[in-house]
């Protein structure tokens, strides 16, 4: 695999080729049915998280990118109604851990798909390198 | 509500007696296998981890099968270091050249799986395994690499489709035939993420070999796993050769599906899958007559012991026809041993045909047949994208054994019974 810090400038160029020009590290990215779909490569959620995306939040993902996101550890939150309802540029609160969304901008609050404990330990963890580590004792 | 098998399995694996389809689980591995190229590629990720063991040593099954006998230098040189990492972590089921096979074919002969396991396997068509009634699918380098040190995968439980087959197939019509015609009617996205499940009164009477070959194209469809329940003929193929004690399950009356697909084979026809998907399939009649430069024979769908069997009954005192090459590639070493003494090396020998020792090689274009510009193949195996085979305008027709045999004495695509009875 290629170093995903220098796939973070391609980030998204496919959909919107001045992504990198308008996002900036610590925004997240609020998408659609689907995301990620036609990827099955790591490189596609660890380009993201290289430019410094805090979370992705969609109506849903493609299952081989929602694998990938996790084991990479991107966070990434499903929740077709704060996908649907925050638009862009709204400043939003996340944690993940709880399933929180929180947009401050309008002051509306969604509860993502719950994820069970072992995936938000995975993904807390940064990841299934990581998550593997620590189940083995190594940090 | 009732659970289908393969919920019941993951259900059992994850420490629970109810799973629900999209749910996440943390499941118990019973038998994990790693390739050449995938355990490679998992070893630069075990560094990473820093994990010192496998989780256990009997549990894994490692395979060499893509890249063997070493292809070049540079294939060589990835897998001397994964053959040092064996040995260190002395994993006993270890196949290497000469004595091993494709992945997906030693794993059940060898009786490394078995009913009611959970397997996990560094390769897309691990789905084959589950032909003995095992849920078992594929995963990634990364993936591959946690599961080998904690022996645990986590999981979205797939919902599942039943595929229910009635009647008897006629002559030369194979497992092969059953998965194309399926696949066919639902596409290549017809099971996205989902576990088919085959079934019905055909299934009673197709062996083993027939039950690989359906599970082994389940990814074709995109699904996550394939899975017939065991019965009498399971239960013979698993006794004597299981390394451990094995579980039986069922789907329940009541299980629920995504979808329910019936089929009538009684007047099915061998298929062929057209260039370039494995979706666009047609009776063979249709495509009869087309000019072929190489007939394949071989893979984890197709290079068993009965599909050389049918081939050589075919192709017995006959010759590929001069125009065309073919190419027979025994599945496993043990498959191999049999066919020689058998005399069916003997048959396609002496017919024309190259013979190789097991290897995945021509079946995604590595070495050992690789086709050339504007060149049309037949061939046994489960994939016919642009480049899967070779060159990009290359083109490839998917098909049974007997279709093959019969096609490589014409030099033509042909209808088995054009080159005699069953």
């Amino acid at each position: 695999m290629r170093d995903p810090a220098q796939l973070a400038p391609h980030v998204m160029e496919g959909i919107d080729p001045e992504f990198t020009k308008h996002a900036r590290p610590g925004d997240l990215i609020v998408a659609g049915k689907n995301f990620g779909c036609g990827s099955s490569r790591e490189t596609a959620p660890a380009a993201i998280r290289a430019f410094g995306i805090d979370c992705v939040i969609a109506v849903s993902f493609a299952r081989i990118f929602l694998r990938n996101a996790v084991n990479i550890g991107l966070p990434i939150l499903e929740c077709p109604a704060a996908a649907r309802a925050i638009r862009n540029g709204d400043e939003v609160e996340v944690d993940v851990a709880a399933g929180r969304i929180v947009d401050r901008t309008t002051g509306a609050t969604f509860e993502a798909t719950a994820f069970p404990p072992f995936m938000r330990e995975l993904m807390a963890a940064g990841g299934l390198v990581p998550y593997t580590r620590r189940r083995l004792g190594l940090v | 509500m009732g659970m289908t098998i393969t919920e019941k399995i993951l259900a059992a694996h994850a420490g629970r007696t109810v799973v629900e389809p999209g749910e996440f689980i943390v499941a118990k591995v019973d038998v994990v296998m790693g390739n050449d190229g995938s355990t490679a590629g998992a070893l630069a990720v075990w560094k990473q981890i820093g994990a010192e063991r496998v989780f256990d040593p009997e549990r894994v099954a490692i395979v060499f099968d893509h890249f063997v006998p070493n292809k070049d230098i540079q294939a060589a040189n990835l897998l001397t270091p994964v053959r040092h990492w064996v040995r260190q972590q002395a994993i006993r089921h270890f196949f290497d050249e000469g004595r091993t096979g494709i992945a997906h074919t030693i794993l059940p002969e060898q009786g490394l799986v078995g009913p009611g396991d959970l397997m996990v396997g560094g390769d897309s068509h691990s789905c084959t395994n589950g032909a003995v009634g095992a849920f078992a699918t594929g995963v990634g380098s990364t993936d591959l690499a946690s599961i080998l040190a904690l022996g645990e995968v986590w999981l979205k439980v797939p919902v599942s489709q039943r595929f229910v087959y009635h009647g008897t197939p006629g002559p030369f019509v194979m497992g092969k035939d059953l998965i194309l015609a399926t696949i066919g009617r639902i596409g290549i996205d017809g099971a996205l993420y989902q576990a088919m499940e085959f079934a019905g009164p055909t299934m009673s009477g197709l062996s083993m070999s027939d039950r690989l070959t359906m599970c082994n194209m389940a990814i074709e469809a995109g699904a996550k796993s394939g899975i017939i329940a065991p019965d009498g003929i399971t239960l013979d193929y698993v006794r004597g050769r299981a390394k451990r004690p094995w579980r039986v399950y069922a789907s329940d009356p009541d299980a629920r599906y995504a979808a329910l697909h019936e089929f009538d084979v009684g007047d099915l026809r061998p298929q062929v899958a057209k260039p370039f998907s494995p979706d666009n399939v047609v009776p063979v009649d249709e495509v009869a007559g087309t000019p072929l430069d190489q007939v394949f024979l071989g893979s984890c769908t197709n290079g068993k012991l009965e599909d050389l069997r049918i081939a050589a009954g075919l192709l017995r005192g006959k010759k590929v026809h001069p125009d065309t090459r073919m190419i027979v590639i025994p599945a496993s070493q043990w498959i191999y041993t049999q066919a020689l003494k058998e005399g069916l090396l003997e048959i396609f020998a002496e017919a024309g045909a190259a013979v190789s020792t097991p290897t995945c090689g021509a079946c995604f274009g590595g070495h050992m047949g690789v086709l050339g510009a504007g060149e049309v193949c037949l061939s046994t195996t489960n994939r016919n994208f642009v480049g899967r085979m070779g060159d990009p305008t290359a083109k490839v027709y998917l098909a049974n054994p007997a279709v093959a045999a019969a096609s490589a004495v014409r030099g033509v695509i042909t209808v088995p019974e054009a080159e005699g009875p069953a």
